[in-house]
């Protein structure tokens, strides 16, 4: 709740400032009014730093159109950019550059290039507001631009093959950036960040993309919050950063073998807290993951809520819910060097006598029969039997095959209410 | 034929039986839904009592109710009635009373409580699994005259494939890991029916995990109806093949 205040908050001043910034700029600056006939081209050659472009309604099958000074361009309802296939289509190359309200489409395909609806290069302080992309390889792309702002666009892709997709809104080499209430289909990946810091991605809806719905690398000291991801090919991953902050996201429905709701890999010093995962085929994956903090989250109808390889250390999974899921917690290795506290566990059969809330006997959530199926996954044909389940129990009195000290000693008897 | 049935049935209500397993299933169905407010985790309870209880209950009851209605069986056969015509008078109406009992005692909570996909696709296996261990029992109580020889058999067939097949199968799947073992495991389970009726569960139940198989046949088989019509057709072979057999048996034997 604070912080969704917070972030309104942030949002209310941002939006005071661009307006006193275009307030200002409004008095002195010069309107251009734009139809299809016209090249844009010269238009953006004549027109002075701060002044707007305004394209009336209509398909401008014009590309390739650079733009290297200061200036606005506004769409109005059915202005189109048609890249015809072939080409990029705007490419922004100076600071504090407004694209807003404007339709992209068509822009060219190529194996070499990385075309783009939009690209930035060296371009701080860009806008790219409201704006809609269809069929585009690249819908919006950075590189080495900082104090982006990327709001409120929709990006629609359709192709059958991955290698004719490129990444909805990919960041390379940036800092700062707010990535705000997108919405992304049907790209590679979603969201794609690589070298990208201190950014922000909020509230954005990330689906059926082929590959990921968020992909994520060598990024530090990022945030994504209230974000949802869901059915995409193999889910949300996270890779090889530090101090990255997730809240309040949702990760739906990724099915598949290799797809995860949330793929951690080689992450530290981060925070996963307040998310929900839902009917995933696999929740959390986690490899060489240290000193994360997993709290108040929401694992719901999972495959395997937690893959918690032998390689992480340090972590603490607490107050989270286990609510469903066919196998709780598995893992590859007996040495455990995580914590697990405070959780609800909907298996759970234990008994609370002092009343605390709290249960007096401590909860292995590693399901022997999992570490069947890590062996042999064809054992998953007897998931669920009569068999399976006195084996279980046996194990659960005597553990042999799974780690005896991977439990939870105070696991909650309620689950935590996190509606 | 719908006379004789007619009769058989009046016999079974008497017994009572019928009403008490109808009474458990009522009560059991509604304190599982009372204790647990997650229509999926009752769903998964009641599973247990389905694949466990309703096999068991169904053997039990039919050979108990073979040998109890012989003499009636013998009446009949002194009339100018065919074999077959009894047998599958006797045959029709404890499966139907049975199903009926499992699907008013489970089916009138699940309504009230709340229906969905996993609740209806628990019925219809309850009731697949009602039909083949009816079945079964017939042929044990067609194979032997002695009445508790026919329940001991009956008993085995229950525990052989609530228990024993399993465990063979596991360490099927265990030894030869080694080798690619999709298309075994499912000819394996082919072979029982209480793990056909399973499969049809976890389709439901545990579809997430499923679709973690890497697989491309198992994906297959369990996406979309492929894997739901192989259980039924399967389950619908385990129905009239021991029934077929002990219609033989029966049109041929000695009383």
């Amino acid at each position: 709740m604070r912080d969704t205040m917070r972030n309104r908050c942030v949002g209310v001043v941002f939006y005071v400032s661009a307006l006193f910034l275009l307030l200002s700029s409004g008095a002195m600056a010069k309107e251009w009014k734009l139809s299809p006939k016209q090249s844009i081209a010269e238009v953006v050659e004549q027109a002075q730093a701060g002044d707007t472009l305004r394209f009336v309604a209509g398909v401008y099958k014009q590309a390739n159109i650079i733009i290297q000074k200061p200036l606005v361009l506004l769409g109005e309802k059915g202005a189109v950019l048609d890249g015809s296939h072939q080409h990029e289509i705007l490419v922004l190359a100076a600071e504090h550059i407004t694209v807003q309200g404007l339709s992209f489409q068509h822009s060219g395909r190529s194996s070499l290039n990385d075309l783009a609806a939009i690209k930035c290069l060296d371009a701080h302080y860009v806008r790219i507001i409201n704006n809609q992309f269809d069929n585009t390889f690249f819908g919006i792309h950075l590189s080495n631009s900082n104090y982006a702002l990327i709001e409120g666009n929709t990006l629609k892709a359709q192709a059958l093959n991955e290698y004719e997709l490129g990444n909805g809104i990919h960041l390379w080499k940036c800092k700062n950036a707010r990535i705000v209430k997108n919405t992304i289909t049907g790209h590679r990946d979603g969201i794609y960040f690589e070298f990208v810091t201190h950014s922000t991605i909020q509230e954005n809806i990330s689906t059926k993309n082929m590959r990921y719905g968020l992909h994520f690398m060598f990024s530090n000291d990022d945030e994504y919050l209230n974000n949802t991801f869901k059915n995409n090919g193999a889910g949300v991953s996270v890779m090889y950063s530090h101090g990255v902050s997730m809240h309040g996201n949702r990760f739906e429905e990724n099915w598949g073998e290799s797809s995860y709701g949330l793929l951690l890999k080689d992450i530290r010093d981060s925070e996963v807290i307040d998310n929900q995962f839902l009917a995933n085929t696999s929740g959390i994956y986690m490899e060489g993951c240290s000193r994360t903090q997993f709290h108040g989250n929401e694992f719901k109808n999972n495959g395997w809520a937690i893959q918690l390889q032998a390689s992480c250390n340090d972590n603490t999974l607490e107050r989270n819910n286990f609510q469903g899921n066919s196998f709780d917690v598995v893992t590859n290795g007996v040495v455990v060097l995580n914590t697990l506290k405070n959780n609800y566990w909907d298996k759970y059969q234990g008994y609370d006598l002092d009343k605390d809330g709290l249960g007096d006997v401590p909860f292995r959530p590693v399901n022997m029969f999992s570490t069947v199926m890590e062996r042999v996954p064809a054992a998953i044909v007897l998931w669920r039997s009569m068999l399976v389940f006195l084996l279980d129990r046996a194990e659960k009195v005597i553990p042999a095959m799974t780690p005896e000290n991977l439990m939870d000693n105070q696991p909650r008897m309620k689950p935590y209410d996190y509606n | 034929m719908l006379r004789i049935i007619k009769y058989i049935m009046y016999d079974i209500l008497r017994t009572r039986f019928m009403f008490i397993y109808f009474l458990f299933l009522l009560l059991s169905t509604i304190a599982l839904f009372q204790l647990d407010s997650e229509a999926s985790k009752v769903v998964m309870s009641l599973m247990n009592v389905v694949l466990m209880v309703v096999p068991l209950i169904s053997v039990v009851f039919t050979t108990i109710h073979f040998y109890n209605s012989y003499e009636f069986i013998e009446l009949m056969l002194i009339q100018p009635v065919n074999r077959k015509v009894v047998f599958w008078s006797e045959y029709l109406a404890v499966t139907i009373s049975l199903s009926l009992a499992f699907l008013l005692g489970v089916g009138i909570p699940i309504l009230l409580y709340g229906a969905n996909a996993s609740a209806l696709m628990l019925l219809y296996s309850g009731l697949m699994l009602t039909l083949v261990f009816v079945s079964m029992a017939f042929l044990a109580a067609v194979l032997t005259r002695d009445k508790a020889k026919a329940i001991g058999v009956g008993l085995l067939f229950w525990f052989y494939f609530v228990l024993i097949y399993d465990a063979f199968v596991l360490w099927v799947i265990y030894t030869f890991s080694d080798y690619p073992l999709e298309k075994v495991s499912l000819a394996l389970i082919a072979f029982n029916p209480v793990d056909l009726a399973r499969i049809l569960m976890l389709l439901q139940l545990d579809i997430s995990a499923l679709m973690g198989y890497t697989g491309a046949f198992f994906k297959n088989f369990f996406e979309g109806y492929a894997g739901f019509i192989f259980s039924t057709a399967l389950l619908l072979v385990w129905m009239v093949l021991p029934v077929g057999f002990a219609t033989r048996i029966f049109s041929k034997k000695d009383l």
